[in-house]
């Protein structure tokens, strides 16, 4: 960190530019109040996922190269998308002329959870939120990012999530019997798989409901918007919010 | 029919479907539970890993190595380019020996060539041995689970095969009764055959031995009574020391069905006296799939089926989904390899999510390879239509203006229009699903309102 | 070109990177040898018992049809080894010494010269594998380099009965091979 209050880029995924503005302002709002300097750089857009993934990478060279100029001048680029983060820094086609930079990215951008935990050492926050909340490990979050401990694998467990959260006066944590299965997203999955995603999505859901969560939350819009498009289409009983939403409303 | 198709078709037995995920999820959970008592399973993991890259750095001179030594302890060994050279060779050894009716345990390689329908084409009863093999046999299908071949099945459909083609009660759906029924059958055809063919788990270049692993000890019946004992063999098969056998069968039947080892573990390094054992080397596209760089470490597969107990698509989709011999996440990436056309729909069965890449036990980065088997679906296979619109979007994302200009475009469509009229990926969207309701603003507008 | 020449100069036109083979580390586990392969034996669906404990099932079983390899239990035979595996149609028991036992999950090795045929382990109904306690080793590792060097035209880790769940997923022992294991740890 160069000065006490760190210069933060923040990267707002386009859905959750569009769709999802609320999350975009207390990621903002919740990094301010944990002492960052936040800007957002005007100009950003998307990090190229949507078309990477549906086997077109060739294709975001242009939008890769573009974000990597965007962010080029800031310390940190935080994210309040795994999924998003893992791409730029695993996903990215090589760009000519700008190695050194992209390079720089892939260190220093960070998903939002793991900023406040691993960059900012915050070890638990001091607030409330009185609800139970069930929490759906996004796939990208966990496995690619390894931001809690996944069930396949032999290490101890952790999840930086729970660990923010759970401090938080009133808030129950809802134990799920599947704790990391994917939720039927997927991108462009969700559409070329229509049935096999829907299935996941409800499945995910049942497992939630019958463990009793009132509020369910994530770091990643886009599998809570798969989520929750189902739930309300099912009229469920269920609230969506980002981890992000749960924090900010708790510190303030 | 693509991947899509079959899974949807396959969702619309509910009960089943939903058992189908339940069953298999059982088999997840009990290696996770297993592996979990080994305090230095991800070690193992890494050494299988590092094995099998081994092996495959150099696998012209362990091939070599094994075929001088298998020829040495009286073995005798083919080498077969294709499936077709394989069919042949099997063949003439059943011909030399006037064999009209041949045993054989499970073996995913010659599903992949296809050697029942060949020996059959020329006068040769093959009986599948494994029981769930012999079940699948009896309907004419493929397994739809390489550990697991009869998973698709439920114990009434079973009965009733049973009741039609080994005269069991109709009605008595005990798999203990079934069992013991399917028991008197195959052990009739073990006491009768002159020949016996099983696959092979693991080739060990040092001793010139190979290893052939099973809970039934269905293998051992054939072969050990048979006169000769046929072993196909996958190239990629080869262990490079005996002691690494130590590793891998820690390894294995924890991760396929979470048990500590299989029951019978057998190692075969020469004929007992008067008898023959014949290897046939296989290929058939495993030295293309070498040449891949991408995908070269796919050829680590033990074929232990945990990538399948896991996947969410395979587990909600069932095997036959897949339309390949090796169905799930691995077939993914080694199907394609095969024929990319005929396959282009699986790299897309998958959303990515990795766990089939944590659960396996040589470490093949299976989803890593399934998106990069997206990227040359796309060059070669990619409808135009789907490739421009992705053009479009890069051209939408590189360019801020053109990027707020169609996300207000979005969210005022969303708005205005009736689901059923929203542009096609969110007409497919919104069939089961909701779209989030759109909010007046975007971040970006209340940023620069708020904050700049 | 044979096929043979085929595959190997496929491969051998090929750039690989080299891969060192990774050496084995000494892994060991913790706990009574004794107690971690009795559990394994019956997690597998096998049953370990005492000399006398087997010799009170075998006096009440009624077998006549029993073949024993086994100097402890040679009294016990009614038939001598056939010269065809195939006679073994019929056979009630196996009686066999087993060279050593793996506590970690049970495996027991044998070879050509405990098997007398190898079919025997397989075609008999009910198997019993004699084996001394002493000879137990802790994980995989430790039993093969025990048996490095050794060198049989065929060996076998037993570690159970014939089993199967391929309907429905229900275990049911006594698939195609032996009906049942039994390990007398003398």
């Amino acid at each position: 960190m160069k000065t006490n209050s760190p210069s933060v880029a923040l990267f707002i995924p386009c859905y959750v530019d569009q769709f999802y503005p609320q999350v975009g302002i207390a990621t903002l709002e919740l990094l301010e109040k944990l002492g960052c300097q936040v800007t957002y750089p005007s100009g950003q857009t998307c990090c190229g996922q949507p078309l990477a993934n549906a086997g077109y990478a060739r294709d975001t060279v242009g939008t890769a190269r573009h974000f990597i100029e965007t962010f080029n001048d800031y310390d940190y680029v935080v994210c309040p998308s795994g999924s998003c983060t893992l791409h730029v820094k695993e996903h990215f086609p090589t760009i000519a002329g700008l190695e050194k930079e992209q390079e720089a990215l892939e260190h220093k951008i960070y998903e939002l959870i793991e900023f406040i935990t691993d960059v900012l050492k915050i070890e638990k926050l001091e607030g409330k939120f009185p609800h139970r909340v069930g929490f759906h490990s996004s796939c990208h979050g966990q496995r690619g990012l390894h931001l809690s401990s996944g069930s396949e694998l032999n290490q101890p467990p952790y999840n930086k999530a729970r660990k923010l959260l759970e401090n938080l006066a009133g808030l129950e944590w809802v134990e799920l019997s599947r704790t990391d299965e994917c939720c039927g997203f997927g991108g462009t999955f969700a559409v070329t798989e229509e049935a096999l995603s829907i299935q996941m999505g409800k499945d995910r859901l049942a497992d939630h409901l019958e463990h009793k969560t009132e509020i369910l939350t994530g770091g990643d819009m886009s599998c809570i918007m798969h989520l929750q498009g189902i739930a309300t289409r099912s009229k469920q009983e269920l609230k969506f919010l980002h981890l992000a939403e749960i924090l900010n409303q708790a510190l303030s | 029919m693509t991947h899509p198709e079959n899974a949807a078709e396959f969702l619309k037995d509910s009960q089943k479907s939903k058992w189908h995920d339940e069953t298999l999820w059982f088999v997840r959970d009990k290696r996770d539970k297993v592996s979990k008592g080994i305090p230095e399973w991800e070690q193992l993991r890494e050494l299988a890993s590092g094995i099998k890259d081994n092996v495959l750095a150099n696998l012209a001179n362990y091939l070599e190595e094994f075929e001088r030594n298998t020829t040495k302890n009286g073995i005798i060994v083919h080498w077969a380019a294709d499936s077709e050279e394989h069919n042949r060779l099997v063949l003439e050894i059943l011909q030399q020996q006037n064999c009209t009716a041949v045993v054989k345990s499970k073996s995913i390689l010659t599903e992949e060539c296809h050697l029942n329908p060949y020996l059959e084409k020329h006068g040769v009863e093959v009986v599948d041995t494994d029981l769930g093999e012999r079940i699948v046999q009896f309907l004419n299908q493929p397994p739809s689970h390489i550990v697991l071949p009869a998973i698709h099945l439920k114990k009434g459909e079973i009965s009733e095969l049973f009741h039609e083609k080994l005269h069991t009660e109709k009605g008595n759906e005990d798999p203990a009764y079934l069992t013991q029924a399917a028991r008197v059958h195959l052990r009739e055809k073990f006491f009768a055959a002159k020949v016996a063919i099983t696959g092979v788990n693991f080739g060990i270049a040092e001793t010139g031995e190979f290893v052939v692993c099973t809970n039934e000890g269905n293998a051992d019946m054939g072969v050990h009574l048979a006169q000769v004992h046929i072993a196909c063999m996958g190239i990629e098969k080869i262990l490079p020391r005996r002691k690494d056998l130590g590793v891998f069968l820690r390894l294995l039947a924890r991760s396929a069905t979470g048990q500590p080892i299989t029951n019978y573990n057998s190692h075969f390094r020469s004929p007992s006296t008067g008898k023959e054992i014949h290897i046939i080397l296989v290929d058939n596209g495993r030295t293309a799939q070498l040449a891949r760089e991408k995908f070269r470490n796919s050829l680590k597969c033990i074929r232990c089926g945990a990538c399948m107990n896991t996947c969410p698509i395979y587990r909600r989709s069932g095997g036959f989904s897949y339309n390949s011999t090796v169905p799930g996440p691995i077939g993914s990436i080694l199907s394609p390899g095969l024929d990319l056309k005929k396959h282009s729909s699986l790299p897309f069965a998958s959303t990515l999510c990795g766990s089939c890449t944590d659960v396996c036990p040589v470490k093949i980065n299976i989803h890593e390879q399934l998106y990069e088997w997206r990227q040359e679906v796309t060059k070669t296979q990619g409808e135009f239509a789907k490739g421009l619109s992705m053009k479009l979007a890069n051209g939408i994302f590189k360019s801020p203006l053109a990027y707020k200009i169609s996300g207000s475009l979005m969210r005022n469509a969303v708005k205005s229009l009736p689901n059923s009229l929203i542009y096609h990926p969110l007409n497919t969207w919104g069939k089961n699903r909701n779209l989030p309701d759109p909010p007046k603003e975007s971040f970006q507008q209340w940023y620069r309102k708020n904050r700049s | 070109m044979s096929s043979r020449e085929k595959i190997l100069s496929a491969i051998r036109s090929l750039t690989l990177e080299p891969k060192a083979l990774p050496d084995i580390p000494h892994f060991s586990n913790s706990g009574d040898l004794v107690e971690r392969f009795t559990q394994s034996i019956s997690g597998n669906k096998g049953e370990v018992m005492t000399k006398s404990e087997f010799e009170e099932w075998f006096s009440t079983s009624g077998f006549s049809k029993v073949i024993s390899l086994s100097d402890h239990f040679s009294k016990l035979a009614t038939l001598s080894l056939p010269e065809d595996p195939h006679d073994l149609e019929t056979l009630e028991v196996a009686i066999l010494d087993g060279q050593f036992g793996v506590a970690e999950n049970g495996a027991i090795w044998l070879e050509d010269s405990q098997l007398g045929l190898r079919a025997l382990p397989f075609a008999t109904e009910h198997l019993v594998i004699v084996l001394d306690r002493n000879r137990l080793e802790d994980t995989m590792h430790q039993g093969y380099d025990k048996i490095a060097a050794a060198h049989s035209g065929f060996g076998l880790f037993l570690a159970g009965p014939s089993k199967t769940a391929d309907i429905e997923q229900s275990l049911v022992i006594g698939a195609q091979g032996a009906k049942s294991l039994r390990v007398v740890l003398i």
